[in-house]
């Protein structure tokens, strides 16, 4: 089984204190895997050394098969990363905010027209293709974020809380495309704030002050501490820490 | 306590705020739900005398948002969505100068934010910008307070907040609102809805419900069923095609299907059978809020 993401005994240390405390797990290829954690448990500091933008402290992790000491470039090339807070040019249109990511990645020309074209037809986007992208709604950005994300057909997909803010409509038919990619092949590794999302992914991991509290599927978490819903295992985990 | 008639207000072309009116009683915790682009951020601007309506009118504790202004200042507190504190003040600091711009201090009224600050306390001289987020929240609330408000205004306190602090917040407000404090509050969180006395659903610039919590659930007509199988991604799509379903989404654990009228639990069972489903459970279930919002957006 190929593995997306390993880590053993992952740890980055700022000065004393130690914000990732020795995580060690694995994603397989295809999978959702939830990572969840309360605000500053370590999930963004983990995120970060997963997606080769920081140097661990100590431990080992590969993404994609490649090292994040050794081979943090490689890594860059083989994922896609999109959040909330960073995603699209807002001053430029659909098209150009396609092609802009295309080119980064080293798409050529005819590969760019194919995916433009393929992107901007199944969102739906033709009539707003050159409209700028601040002009879109904030679902269907986050959409069009989502594609971006994955123009390179990369080998995981790093999703920093992206569905904020939106209707419920618009974050279910968010998931209805994670479910897709991930069909597809595509490792999704996902944050959120929403625990009925939790549910949706194969697995989840809870972060609780740099170290990995709980891994397990949905079920099986909820089973393990005799509750019904992810939330109720978050709250068992993750209340009574001190200081966030 | 609050009264808004027929207020709108339009940025341009974009209509922020249509039309809406509300009425909230003096002691109650009133809920504003709605997504990004729903309007909630606007209202709240006008109720604070930050931003003029283009058309209605609206009272606050009895004075006219336009007209009484400056009286109506002093009597309400506002939480906006962003964090608006002093980043390079500590943490008393901020809420010494809070009290100050009001004509107040902070001992006066103290007993109102004790059981929030005396978790902030131990870090009272660090600065507000290096505090995590669930204590900036905690402290924007305190400086909310701090000039004793008949109203209280928190506009997405909870946005970006884990589940746990989510929590702790509304535990907070219960609190507060027990003192009785009037409180309004907006959320794009449904599961937060619930924890309201009343609460109105919002939608691009629109009211599409209001009504107690369980109120809304009954809005909800058509048959519900919660759905399960072993392949999600294929159970959607499925379900999705078949000639009963009006709408499928995942919800959690279960898809939540709406049906046509008379489709029995069978029918649907029979017709995942045929495509091979395993590990099928079907049962009927009463609607949630954010239920009754999907179909508000859908067809109100």
């Amino acid at each position: 089984m190929d593995k997306a993401v390993t880590t053993h005994k992952l740890t980055k240390k700022f000065g004393d204190f130690v914000a990732t405390d020795e995580i060690t797990f694995e994603v397989a290829q295809g999978e959702i895997f939830g990572f969840l954690g309360a605000n500053g448990a370590g999930k963004t500091t983990a995120m970060r050394m997963l997606c080769g933008l920081l140097t661990p402290t100590s431990g080992e992790a590969t993404v994609a098969g490649y090292d994040v000491y050794t081979q943090p470039e490689q890594i860059k090339q083989r994922i896609g990363y999109m959040s909330q807070r960073f995603s699209l040019y807002e001053d430029l249109t659909v098209r150009d905010n396609i092609r802009f990511y295309g080119g980064i990645y080293g798409l050529s020309r005819a590969e760019l027209k194919t995916k433009s074209a393929s992107i901007i037809r199944e969102l739906g986007l033709d009539s707003v293709a050159d409209a700028l992208v601040e002009s879109l709604p904030l679902g269907w950005k986050q959409r069009l974020a989502f594609s971006v994300a994955l123009i390179h057909d990369p080998k995981v997909v790093f999703l920093d809380e992206p569905t904020g803010g939106v209707d419920p409509i618009t974050r279910r038919q968010f998931w209805d495309k994670i479910y897709e990619a991930a069909h597809n092949g595509t490792t999704i590794f996902v944050t959120t704030h929403y625990m009925d999302e939790a549910e949706y992914c194969d697995r989840v991991s809870i972060m609780v002050d740099g170290r990995i509290k709980a891994l397990d599927t949905p079920t099986e978490l909820k089973r393990t501490y005799g509750v019904d819903s992810m939330d109720g295992v978050f709250q068992i985990l993750a209340r009574g820490t001190s200081g966030k | 306590m609050i009264e808004v008639e027929n207020i709108s207000k339009a940025y341009g072309e974009t209509r922020a705020v249509q039309d809406v009116s509300l009425s909230v009683e003096a002691g109650e915790l009133f809920g504003l739900i709605g997504p990004d682009g729903a309007g909630k951020t606007t209202l709240f601007k006008i109720l604070v005398t930050l931003l003029l309506p283009d058309a209605g009118r609206a009272t606050v504790a009895g004075r006219d948002v336009v007209k009484d202004f400056r009286a109506l200042r002093s009597m309400v507190g506002y939480m906006p969505g962003r964090f608006s504190l002093y980043p390079d003040l500590s943490v008393e600091e901020n809420l010494h100068f809070f009290a100050t711009v009001f004509g107040t201090t902070i001992a006066a009224n103290y007993n109102l934010i004790r059981e929030i600050y005396v978790q902030l306390e131990p870090f009272k001289n660090r600065r507000a910008g290096a505090l995590s987020g669930g204590m900036k929240q905690k402290l924007a609330l305190c400086c909310a307070l701090i000039h004793k408000p008949e109203v209280l205004f928190l506009d997405e306190p909870t946005t970006g907040v884990d589940a746990v602090s989510r929590k702790e917040f509304w535990e907070m407000l219960g609190s507060l609102k027990k003192r009785g404090l009037t409180i309004l509050v907006s959320t794009p969180y449904m599961d937060e809805a619930s924890l309201c006395d009343r609460i109105a659903l919002m939608q691009t610039g629109k009211l599409l419900a209001i009504d107690t919590p369980s109120g809304v659930e009954k809005l909800f007509k058509k048959p519900l069923f919660a759905v399960k199988a072993n392949d999600t991604y294929r159970l959607i799509q499925d379900l999705r095609q078949a000639p009963f379903t009006i709408t499928c989404y995942a919800f959690g654990e279960f898809l939540h299907l709406t049906t046509r009228d008379g489709f029995s639990e069978q029918q649907i069972a029979h017709y995942l059978a045929e495509r091979q489903h395993q590990a099928v459970e079907i049962r009927p279930i009463e609607a949630g809020i954010e239920d009754s919002f999907m179909d508000l957006m859908q067809h109100g």
